[in-house]
């Protein structure tokens, strides 16, 4: 076995190590060095990964795969871990003397999901959700004095522990039944059973918990309420998109459509996912919470593309995943940005932020506007693949319930963007994010734009992230 | 360097944008550096563009270089980005960018200390940036892209001082009579993508052929002609241009000249395959140009307002370019548009000194003997004039020449005689121009001071222009401009001296006949203008269109509004509301689920698989297999 093809893994694990340790080595000055190395390693560890794209290979008897698909998430992952570390960099301060640790428990969250988007083995797969997930519950509960937070932490982790139960029920159903773990093998050894049926569930219930769909999703606004806001950014970008990654894998090559229709449960979770997402997140006041509901929304669209089962669908999947990183990251960025000064994400907080900083009210705006999938912004087309996708499979509904939603989620969408430019504030001191943030606000603004007007580039990387699944 | 400037051609029109975003974004504090990043630009722009027409003119070698990016794949729908860079689009980056860089130097003197100096250049750059980017595609879905930016542009031009409310209207005017237009030309490029499957240019000229002469063509012909009827200004779309003077006027000139009305006939041009192929279209665009060209040239007699007067020579001169393609002389109305270009620019940016020494006058009977303080504005107005008039061997001669063989040689004496006759009025009101701002008795423009240098150089530069543009398709430069901005099947006629000696002496006397009414007196303006009052009246309020859409848009736009309202008041936004209300009640009532309590949120976990596992189980064995 060829030791260099794990070596981002590798190198993403020496990473969180090191951060861990040179945090308690460095003299108490020489701590905002270990930022420093965090940011450029990943920066590195993203080099490599890029340079790596489009080599396949199976390792520990097919356990670990790599392959183009595993890389493009792994890309998308690395990407969300820098964005998040640079956006954070004034929120750090609330952290006081646990700063490094932040660092290492992100990168081993980012070592989780790389794991869990390469695994082709449910118990593997299942060992990198827990890595994780365990760095969340932490991250969660990161800001000590802070009761929200702390509450936040251990309803994840209650939560959490629920829904790992669930799924290792579900896996340990389908390990009965087809008598092994390997994903790509259990096709090969199952045929329709009820046990089969209530093992498709409880993973499908478990993966949902992860990507909060409804009624699995109930965690999901209280957490990104009370976790400090950059691990919500990094919550619910990141860690969705590594759910989705593994579910795919598990669902279209380990379970596909042929073994059990399991496509129409996941209509009906899609379509109640987003009526109930979009409705709710029209009554929020915080908007953080809102940024919760809308990510709710979200997961319902992306789940459209998995539903579809073509290659529209799918590629709508990874496309969307990776347009959300900018959108989703430079909203919460500059919602970082707006508490650190305000000390609230009360909506009101964002009150004539079009003149405080109308850099940050420009960036607000435009990634909302993408979310909402407006044109020419990126998420125009990534709603647009999946949508196609959705209708070429047959699903007119759902699509169309799709874009009844989009529309009732512009409000919301919009209401920020009202406060920002026409709310009054006693307060009109302007707001200059450090330079890091900004560095990560003009990237996410970027690439929000040029996905939009340019889509090709990135469709063409997508196409052969799927090929795996033709 | 030849294949290094056609290879990055792309830059020339990418450059005018990268200057619009930085000024946007970061330049705008410093107005100057503004001012010189966005000329900088323009002129690197230039230089690309005159090394690529440069080589293609002295050497008269032809040149065919497409590239194409995919923009947008998706089943049924493929868009490309691409460059396209042949003896057409060739005339027109060097017409584009040439003018641009000289309007844009010469807006250094005439926009000094105007507080929006920095978004002029911005918006400047995007204009330029739009046209270059319309002029160097190579399909419809991008040309439109661009079309529309030109629009923008436009609109932010021409309501520049937006504090005045005419200069508020006149945007307002312009953008709405374009969107007209574009509506449109949007539905036929729509129908050429559902019938062809393609946009592309050389794509679409293979399939044309097999719908030659069909209903269905004409229609998707005359849909894509209603763009070109709205940005170039023809009859009935008209009546923005002559507005759009309230915008500065070194950005009349840049609309009047490169920018923006010559997008209209560059896309007739461009697009005459589909045109030609049936002839009743070519008949409708034809007989639009002509009437257009007199009609404009009639009520330019009567103006007094020297923006004004030059307006409705540009909307003439646009005619007899339209009028040109018409009749299936495509070069000759290329050609015409790239020597108009050039001495209308310089007509404008003479206007825009005239304006600027006289502080703001525009009213040609309040100036007058302007020849003794602005020597040099006068004489490079007078060439530009004399160009406009047709006088040999001026630029405007040429070009006009060969439109008007075009029509002789064609069979088309109807036009022929109706272009004759318009270029016999364009002397006599350009010189009535001259010989009463520059020359009269009137002693109001006696103490106006030339302007700054920044300011002439650009004129003597568009002069000389003037003069010897004409040369690249005479016989003096063995027609190469015909060889080179053609079409297959196009026909040249050879040159004609009845035409040639015709036209000139109409021109020279419609000279006269100004010079004997405004300078010598023999005939009293006053007598004529009582004895032909009805006339003038009607001229001088432009033929009442003006009002006339008016009166229509009263009756019908705001009828209907009026409907609508009703309609909209008590049967959708009722229906709305009741929605938006039940969105929110339930959106309300959706969150009170939400309690906050762990054991809660598990339950509702539990809750959904037990559900849908008995949904599945007992209920639902439809789901299964």
């Amino acid at each position: 076995m060829d030791i260099t093809l794990l070596s981002s893994e590798i190198f993403i694990a020496i990473l969180g190590l090191l951060t861990l340790v040179l945090g308690l080595a460095l003299p108490k000055k020489a701590k905002d060095l270990v930022g420093i190395i965090a940011v450029w390693g990943l920066i590195f560890i993203l080099i490599e990964a890029i340079f790596s794209f489009g080599i396949e290979a199976s390792l520990f008897n097919g356990v670990y795969m790599i392959d183009s698909y595993g890389s493009f998430f792994k890309i998308l992952f690395i990407i969300s871990a820098i964005l998040v570390i640079m956006s954070a960099a004034d929120y750090l301060v609330r952290f006081e003397n646990r700063k490094t640790e932040f660092y290492s428990f992100m990168i081993f969250a980012l070592l989780g999901m790389v794991i869990m988007a390469a695994a082709n083995e449910l118990i593997t797969l299942y060992i990198g959700l827990e890595l994780m997930a365990v760095s969340f519950y932490i991250l969660t509960a990161y800001l000590l004095n802070d009761e929200l937070s702390a509450e936040a932490g251990l309803k994840y982790l209650i939560l959490g522990a629920v829904s790992s139960a669930i799924l290792l029920f579900g896996i340990s159903l389908v390990y009965a039944i087809s008598g092994t773990t390997v994903i790509s093998e259990i096709i090969l050894n199952i045929s329709l059973q009820p046990l089969l049926v209530a093992g498709i569930i409880l993973l499908i219930a478990g993966f949902a918990f992860k990507i909060s769909l409804i009624p699995f999703h109930m965690w999901a606004p209280d957490i990104y309420q009370g976790a400090p806001t950059p691990v919500t950014a990094f919550l619910a970008v990141a860690s969705k998109a590594a759910a989705f990654a593994a579910m795919l894998r598990v669902f279209v090559i380990g379970l596909p459509i042929a073994s059990f229709d399991w496509n129409f449960i996941l209509a009906i979770l899609a379509a109640i996912t987003m009526i109930v997402g979009n409705l709710v997140a029209l009554k929020q006041t915080n908007v953080k919470r809102m940024l919760a509901y809308s990510s709710i929304a979200q997961a319902g669209y992306i789940l459209v593309g998995l539903i579809a089962f073509n290659v529209y669908g799918l590629k709508g999947v990874l496309f969307y995943s990776m347009l959300y990183v900018f959108s989703n990251i430079g909203a919460f960025a500059v919602a970082t940005s707006v508490e650190v000064v305000a000390g609230s994400t009360d909506i009101k907080a964002f009150n004539s932020l079009g003149k405080r900083s109308p850099f940050m009210a420009a960036i607000m705006t435009v990634c909302l506007l993408s979310l909402a999938g407006i044109p020419p912004l990126a998420g125009f087309v990534g709603k647009f693949y999946l949508f196609a996708g959705v209708i070429q499979a047959g699903y007119l509904w759902l699509a169309f319930i799709g874009l009844i939603m989009s529309m009732i989620s512009v409000y919301y969408y919009l209401n920020v963007a009202k406060a920002m430019y026409i709310g009054e504030s006693q307060d009109v001191t302007p707001i200059i994010p450090s330079f890091s943030a900004q560095l990560a606000l003009w990237t996410c603004l970027a690439a929000t734009i040029l996905i939009g007007v340019y889509p090709a580039p990135l469709t063409n990387l997508v196409q052969s992230a799927v090929t795996l699944f033709l | 360097m030849f294949a290094f400037a056609l290879e990055n051609a792309w830059l020339i029109a990418l450059l005018p944008f990268i200057a619009f975003a930085v000024i946007g974004l970061f330049l705008h504090k410093w107005p100057k550096i503004s001012a010189y990043f966005s000329i900088f630009a323009i002129s690197v722009s230039f230089v690309f563009a005159a090394i690529i027409g440069g080589r293609v003119f002295f050497t008269g070698e032809a040149v065919n270089y497409e590239v194409a990016v995919r923009w947008i794949s998706m089943p049924g729908l493929q868009v490309d980005m691409g460059l396209l860079v042949d003896g057409l689009t060739a005339v027109m980056l060097i017409v584009v960018t040439l003018v641009a860089l000289l309007v844009q130097i010469y807006s250094i003197g005439y926009m000094d200390k105007d507080p929006g100096f920095a978004s002029y250049y911005a918006y400047q750059s995007i204009f330029a940036g739009a046209m270059l980017g319309l002029v160097l595609a190579n399909n419809f879905g991008q040309i439109f892209v661009f079309w529309e930016l030109v629009g923008l542009a436009s609109y932010l031009l021409i309501g520049f001082w937006f504090g005045r409310n005419s200069a508020k209207e006149a945007a307002k005017k312009a953008f709405i009579t374009n969107r007209v237009g574009d509506f449109g030309f949007l539905l036929g490029i729509l129908f050429l993508q559902i019938i062809f499957g393609t946009l592309n240019f050389s794509g679409l000229a293979g399939e044309i052929a097999n719908y030659a002469n069909t209903g269905l063509l004409i229609v998707i012909s005359l849909l894509l002609l209603a763009g070109p009827i709205g940005k170039s200004a023809q009859f009935p779309l008209h009546v923005w241009l002559p507005d759009a003077m309230e915008g500065p006027t070194p950005v009349s000139a840049l609309i009047h000249a490169a920018t923006m009305v010559a997008a209209g006939v560059y896309l007739i041009a461009r697009a005459l395959f589909i045109f030609s192929a049936t002839p009743e279209t070519m008949l409708v665009i034809a007989v639009v140009g002509g009437f257009t060209a007199l009609f404009a040239a009639t009520i330019a007699i009567v103006q007094n307002d020297i923006k004004r007067i030059l307006a409705y020579s540009t909307l003439s001169q646009l005619g007899y370019m339209v009028m040109a393609m018409g009749i299936g002389a495509m070069t000759a109305g290329m050609f015409h548009l790239m020597t108009h270009a050039f001495f209308k620019a310089l007509l404008f940016l003479g206007a825009g000194a005239v304006i600027y020494a006289m502080h703001e006058e525009q009213d040609i009977w309040k100036m007058g003997n302007l020849s003794k303080s602005l020597p040099i504005t006068t004489w490079t107005f007078v060439i530009g004039a004399l160009a406009l008039s047709g006088i040999p061997p001026l630029s405007g001669f040429w070009s006009k020449d060969e439109i008007l063989l075009g029509a002789f040689a064609g069979g088309y004496t109807g036009l022929y005689v109706l272009g004759t006759l318009v270029a016999f009025i364009t002397a006599f009101y350009m010189f009535r121009l001259i010989f009463v701002a520059f020359f009269g008795n009137n002693q109001g423009g006696a103490n106006a001071v030339e302007p700054p240098r920044v300011m002439t150089i650009p004129l003597v530069v568009l002069a000389f222009m003037a003069v010897v543009a004409g040369f690249v398709g005479s016989p003096l430069m063995d027609y190469r401009f015909a060889d080179l901005v053609t079409y297959a099947g196009a026909v040249h006629y050879e040159a004609s001296w009845l035409v040639m000696i015709v036209s000139s002496l109409v021109a020279i006397a419609g000279i006269f006949l100004a010079w004997l009414i405004y300078q010598k007196k023999a005939i009293s303006a006053e007598n004529i203008r009582s004895r032909f009052s009805g006339i003038y009246k009607l001229l001088y309020n432009k033929y009442y269109i003006d009002e006339l859409y008016q009166w229509l848009i009263k009756v019908f736009v705001d009828g209907t509004a009026k409907l609508l309202f009703w309609i909209d008041i008590y049967i959708v936004n009722g229906f709305i509301n009741a929605l938006a209300s039940l969105a929110s009640k339930s959106g309300r009532l959706l969150s009170y689920a939400e309690n906050g309590q762990v054991q809660t949120y598990a339950a509702y976990m539990f809750a959904g698989i037990i559900i849908i596992l008995a949904a599945v189980l007992f209920g639902g064995l439809a789901i299964l297999l």
